[in-house]
């Protein structure tokens, strides 16, 4: 049953949007039109409503001592109004989601999860907070914050035409950090310069209640620009594009971050730097990363135009199954199929030939390094 | 609720068929609005080839779009006499202009076409 949805439901049905379900969510999949609310974002800016995105409140004198034993990065090291990319992992290494956190006070964390893994992360926090002994809070603010997020490369105008005057200067945040910004009509929100589309873009964090006055807002300010709504289906080919992970496609229980290429995210501390706490998987993945993996996670890139999805069998040139594409589309911004897969490692390098079995019918590609698009290319 | 033009016959896997439904006869074949409203923009069509035969009921190319793929089905039977080549280049006709430049192939018929379904059967099968 889908009986969750955002204080937007009514927005969405009024621009006459095709409702699905996700996650137990009502949720827009598009609007005008996949590929048109694609470039929107590419070359103007898109208006997306993610509030069906967890937003976990962690609190108290132990919030940031908590969290680093909770997740895989080093959060108490993190600055105010940083954002930081990082994942929580189960004791065997494998990802139980992965997380944008924003540290909003020296002892007040938000953590923003997948909705598909919200009430997951909900329990494990307050399990790994009460194992752990430490003196914080948990609170899933989920139901009274929405998330609306502006992205492309109009969308620091467009936000920044959002404000009162003299309010803090959305354009100024750097990549990856927060303010508490004054919107017009008076209206608080929480502003962060982070996104999923590869574009520059903000995400706005503001009461439930005012979700459709800064909706409406937005889009009264972005008309101009070229600012249209955009629903889940453009965020997965952007995000794609992107070369983005998405949690249930390439990264998830059964898959540790090191073979997602995201070892990077995993901070064991350094003996001659500064200290870091134990935390949840600590020892598997620290083996995990001495033992390298079997199966890396590589971007395809086809010759044809017969687009591989997600779960369909990666061949060698002689047919043998050597991986399994997780995400697949074909790009509106390149003009081939791409593809994310997990491939045996002997076939990771850029430049290896493999194909993609389509249906019953092997499609050529090529192993290219991640991203496929960056922005300012 | 979708467009489902009065002058057409169509098929239980959203096809639509544009003509003289006799043997013999040349239709024209597409998909239906509510077909292209639910895969969303094609980006590609893999139609069937100038000369191929096609069999009512059964697949005979695909469609794909951003989200999804679709399998194409012949509504009719006998042998492809035209392929929309504007497709190649254009396939979001088919989501731009479903029933006139979106349309697919072309059949002459070798059968008489059975179980197609006038419009209000259709528009039945898409509530």
């Amino acid at each position: 049953m889908t009986d969750l949805h955002t204080p937007l439901l009514a927005q969405h049905q009024a621009l006459d949007a095709t409702i699905v379900d996700f996650a137990g969510w009502q949720m827009p999949l598009r609007y005008s039109g996949d590929v048109a609310e694609h470039q929107a974002v590419r070359n103007a800016a898109g208006l997306f409503d993610l509030s069906h995105m967890g937003e976990l409140m962690v609190t108290g004198p132990d919030a940031a001592a908590a969290l680093e034993y909770a997740l895989v990065g080093h959060m108490s090291r993190m600055k105010l109004w940083a954002a930081k990319y990082t994942m929580m992992c189960a004791p065997d290494g494998g990802v139980i989601d992965d997380l944008v956190v924003y540290r909003r006070d020296w002892e007040h964390f938000m953590v923003v999860a997948n909705a598909s893994n919200r009430v997951e992360v909900l329990a494990e926090l307050r399990e790994r907070i009460t194992s752990g002994g430490f003196d914080a809070d948990v609170a899933d603010e989920t139901h009274t914050i929405a998330l609306i997020a502006v992205q492309g490369p109009a969308s620091a105008d467009i936000v920044a035409s959002m404000c009162e005057i003299g309010a803090d200067d959305p354009p100024a945040l750097k990549y990856y950090s927060a303010a508490n910004v004054l919107l017009e009509g008076g209206h608080h929100a929480f502003v962060a310069r982070t996104g999923y589309t590869g574009e520059d873009g903000y995400e706005l964090f503001v009461p439930a209640d005012l979700a459709a006055d800064v909706w409406e807002l937005a889009r009264e300010r972005g008309a101009d620009a070229g600012l249209i709504p955009c629903g889940l289906a453009a965020r997965d080919s952007l995000r794609l594009e992107a070369g983005m992970p998405l949690y249930g496609n390439e990264l998830s229980r059964e898959r540790s971050p090191f073979e997602a290429g995201l070892g990077r995210v995993v901070n064991f501390g350094r003996a001659d730097g500064p200290e870091r706490g134990d935390f949840v998987g600590r020892e598997a993945l620290a083996g995990i990363r001495e033992a390298g993996t079997a199966h890396t996670l590589v971007g395809l890139v086809g010759r044809g135009r017969r687009a591989a999805r997600a779960g369909y069998p990666v061949v060698d040139e002689a047919g043998a199954v050597i991986g399994e594409v997780t995400s697949g589309i074909p790009s509106p911004t390149l003009g081939s199929p791409i593809a994310m897969a997990y491939v045996s490692r002997e076939f990771a390098e850029a430049g290896t030939a493999v194909a993609v079995d389509v249906r019953g019918r092997h499609e050529a590609m090529d192993v290219v390094a991640l991203p496929f698009y960056r922005r300012g290319a | 609720m979708p467009d489902i033009p009065d002058n057409l016959l169509y098929s239980a896997e959203h096809e639509w068929v544009r003509g003289d439904a006799s043997q013999g006869a040349v239709v024209t074949v597409g998909i239906t609005d509510y077909a292209a409203d639910a895969l969303g923009d094609v980006v590609y069509v893999e139609a069937p080839s100038v000369g191929d035969d096609v069999k009512a009921g059964d697949v005979c190319g695909e469609l794909e779009s951003t989200k999804a793929v679709s399998e194409l089905y012949s509504p009719v039977t006998g042998a492809v006499v035209e392929v929309n080549e504007q497709l190649e280049n254009a396939p979001d006709l088919v989501n731009s202009d479903t029933y006139g430049e979106g349309w697919i192939f072309k059949v002459e018929l070798s059968d008489q076409p059975q179980d197609l379904l006038d419009p209000d059967a259709y528009s039945d099968l898409t509530e």
